[in-house]
């Protein structure tokens, strides 16, 4: 059995709080509390029906009283596959929320109301999908009962979102047609919806392949932690402890130590306190070398023969994320993964517009939600590689100093 | 990768061709729980790791040994003793300790009582669980911790679900939404200010019920409470709850012999029992597993509901 974390968006009213709530009610992972309050607010329902978007209501009574909205993560799980949904508002200026709900997730299910077809923010959900390059993509066209299950209204919407998956170059985009209220192509097939012959969307979530998600081609790891016990049993013991990011290290390979550029050799390898053979991501691992050289937290060990950039000039695409605007020359601190640098932001080249990609240009300071191209210099070289080649190595965050806030989300580039 | 490889348990071969190295999710979720622990114990100068002594925080001693193995945790476990714990639960943390070879720092509400004089509950059934988050944030305070370890999951009720994983407090425990960062990818920004700690939560991501196949799978020793044992019990408002030193029958009680067992570790005052023969982890899995079905059903849930909450009370006084 394994995992799928993913993310659903769409406007307010499409139909996501139902939807999560038919999946984790169909799906039979209610708990009591929250099933004891379904149940009591159906009694008050004359059609005897199940108010699944209750379910997620915690974020619904903070949208009323206007507090703090961002995500919030659900479980689920069926005999093959264990779910983590990350449940962000789909609401216009939540780019931030969408983001950060989107960072973790290798599948996005994006709603359609199939009385309205592909929106605005339909168009903007799946920008942010291809700016973190979101794996798999299911375009939900939803309230297909509102459309008397039209094939017709479906195959539009279908011709309509592939011109949009085209552009912006989405690679894995399925389609079902859905009645998240009543259940139709949610768990079982729709006997309604009878010319679709897919797969309906539990099915598919639990199938679909995501083997191919984990990079085990590029070796990243980064240290975390140095591991030195000090007992006399293990008097010299110096482990570097930290998680592949990518690929697969083993006994015996030639290393580079990166920024320093130090070669050496992989002695040990340990996992959990056994040793190893091999470790491929996104195992913790503990690696010993054969040289006693000066390492530490943050320090990144790469196969000597396949090594990532290191740079301290970058350029890089900011989703601010703070209600402070940015504003350029100012100074941050950058971490990326667990390596912690100085970094001033120098120029910003130019603003992308999140509802059409178009670049347009910056008139004043970066402002909360805005997604802007910039340069970034840091006090110490980076070792990275750029977001779209392999993401896991090629993001990071900019924290503000004075409030040790996380004021931006940083895709690495070129 | 061959079959007869010793890591091979961990792992299952995937039917794609040419990808074989992929881990199961039990194994995600432990990948992520140990990455945690390690950046906590890189960026904070003082943690600690809040042991309850119940399931959730077994299962966190249990993921930071790894963690840092060859090595020690980094950090000790912390205790906070409202004097009505099942005496099996406090032996059996003692053992634990000791066999991992932490520190444990054991501070008691009653001390805490005594010293700023507060009002002890009274009832039949004196819960001191609002009492501790005193002692919790004076025993902050005593050794300077700035990050406490602690085993909620976002799992357990809906308003959990929107908790971070590093979730920042001001200096009076308190939950500021102001102070709370995004948290994208797997980068975790622990920088706090002097006075502030942070609560850092490495089971965000289970359930209650990879809990408990982590238990079995990795054969994770439990308090013997967890398992069905007779025990003399009052009913009370549909619930069993154990006599004890603490809580003594009335006149009107009936005192009975059950075969029972806890879901929870909480105190002695405040926990219910549930009637059961689930004598191995198999069969308290099974147990759990067929509850959570038939508490979907038409069969009465209060006790149920009770204990879930009671579990929270517990957990809000601590965080
Ligand atoms: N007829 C119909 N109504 C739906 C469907 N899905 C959701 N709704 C209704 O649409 C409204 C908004 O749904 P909700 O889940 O709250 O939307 P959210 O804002 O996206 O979370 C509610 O009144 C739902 O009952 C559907 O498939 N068919």
């Amino acid at each position: 059995m394994d995992l799928l974390r993913f993310i659903t968006a769409g406007s307010v009213d499409d139909g996501k709080s139902t939807l999560i709530g038919r999946l984790l009610y169909d799906s039979k992972n209610i708990l009591i509390d929250q099933l004891e309050a379904l149940e009591k607010s159906t009694k008050n329902r004359t059609d005897g029906s199940v108010d699944l978007a209750l379910l997620t209501d915690g974020l619904r009574a903070e949208r009323e009283q206007g507090i703090t909205i961002d995500v919030a993560y659900r479980y689920f799980t069926t005999p093959k596959r264990k779910f983590i949904i990350a449940d962000a508002p789909g609401h216009v200026q939540y780019t931030r929320n969408m983001i950060t709900g989107a960072s973790n997730a290798s599948l996005i299910i994006i709603l359609i109301d199939a009385r309205q077809g592909v929106v605005e923010q339909t168009r903007r959900h799946s920008i942010i999908a291809s700016l973190l390059q979101i794996p798999h993509v299911v375009v939900a066209v939803n309230k297909m009962d509102l459309v008397e299950y039209s094939q017709d209204i479906y195959n539009n919407i279908v011709i309509e979102y592939a011109e949009v998956a085209k552009q912006l170059g989405l690679q894995d985009v399925t389609y079902i047609p859905i009645s998240a209220l009543d259940g139709d192509n949610i768990v079982d097939r729709s006997e309604k919806i009878t010319w679709y012959d897919g797969k309906p969307l539990l099915e598919f979530l639990e199938e679909v392949e995501l083997d191919h998600d984990i990079n085990l081609t590029d070796a990243r790891f980064q240290v975390q932690f140095v591991i030195r016990p000090q007992t006399e049993e293990l008097h010299d013991y110096r482990g570097y402890a930290g998680k592949v990011i990518s690929g697969i290290y083993k006994k015996g390979d030639k290393v580079t130590v990166l920024p320093q550029g130090i070669s050496t050799t992989i002695s040990k390898l340990e996992v959990n306190g056994k040793e190893v053979e091999e470790a491929f991501a996104p195992q913790p691992l503990v690696i010993q070398l054969s040289e006693d050289i000066d390492i530490s937290r943050g320090d990144t060990i790469v196969k000597a023969d396949n090594l990532p950039r290191v740079s301290n000039e970058l350029e890089v695409l900011l989703c601010w994320m703070d209600d402070k605007p940015l504003i350029a020359g100012n100074k941050y601190l950058l971490q990326h993964n667990s390596r912690l640098v100085r970094a001033v932001v120098r120029n910003v080249e130019y603003k992308l517009d999140v509802n059409s990609l178009q670049q347009q240009p910056v008139e004043g300071n970066v402002k909360l939600n805005e997604v802007v191209k910039a340069t970034v210099k840091t006090a110490s070289p980076l070792v990275y590689d750029p977001y779209t080649i392999l993401s896991v190595n090629g993001s990071a965050i900019l924290v503000d100093e004075t409030s040790n806030s996380t004021v931006a989300a940083v895709l690495l580039q070129q | 990768m061959s079959k007869s490889e010793k890591s091979n348990q961990e792992i299952f071969p995937s039917p794609q061709a040419g990808r074989v190295r992929g881990l199961d999710y039990l194994k995600q979720l432990e990948a992520e729980s140990i990455h945690i622990f390690r950046e906590v114990a890189a960026q904070f100068e003082r943690p600690a790791l809040l042991f309850s002594g119940g399931k959730d925080s077994i299962t966190l001693v249990h993921l930071a040994r790894k963690a840092f193995a060859p090595g020690k945790i980094p950090f000790p476990l912390v205790h906070i003793d409202t004097g009505h714990n099942f005496p099996e639960a406090l032996e059996f943390r003692d053992w634990l300790a000791n066999e991992v070879g932490a520190t444990l720092i054991v501070r008691k509400v009653e001390d805490t009582i005594k010293q700023k004089s507060l009002t002890e509950p009274k009832g039949k059934f004196p819960s001191r669980n609002w009492l501790q988050t005193y002692t919790l944030l004076d025993t902050i305070e005593e050794f300077r911790f700035d990050c406490c370890i602690g085993g909620a999951r976002r799992d357990e009720e809906k308003a959990r679900a929107k908790e971070r994983i590093f979730s920042v407090r001001d200096e009076f425990g308190q939950w500021n939404p102001k102070l709370q960062r995004p948290e994208l990818w797997n980068i975790y920004n622990g920088r706090i200010h002097k006075g502030e700690n942070v609560r850092v939560f490495p089971i965000s991501n289970w359930t209650e019920l990879d809990i408990w196949n982590f238990i079995r799978k990795e054969k994770v020793d439990l308090p013997s409470i967890y398992f069905a044992h007779e025990r003399k019990v009052i009913e009370h408002e549909g619930q069993l709850v154990a006599i004890s030193e603490f809580v003594q029958p009335d006149a009107s009680d009936v005192v009975l012999t059950k075969k029972v067992r806890y879901r929870t570790v909480g105190d002695m005052t405040c926990t219910a029992a549930v009637e059961s023969n689930a004598s191995t982890l198999d069969e308290v899995i099974n147990e759990i597993i067929s509850t959570r079905i038939s508490e979907r059903g038409e069969t009465r849930i209060d006790d149920k509901v009770t204990e879930a909450a009671m579990e929270d009370r517990k957990k809000n006084g601590y965080f």
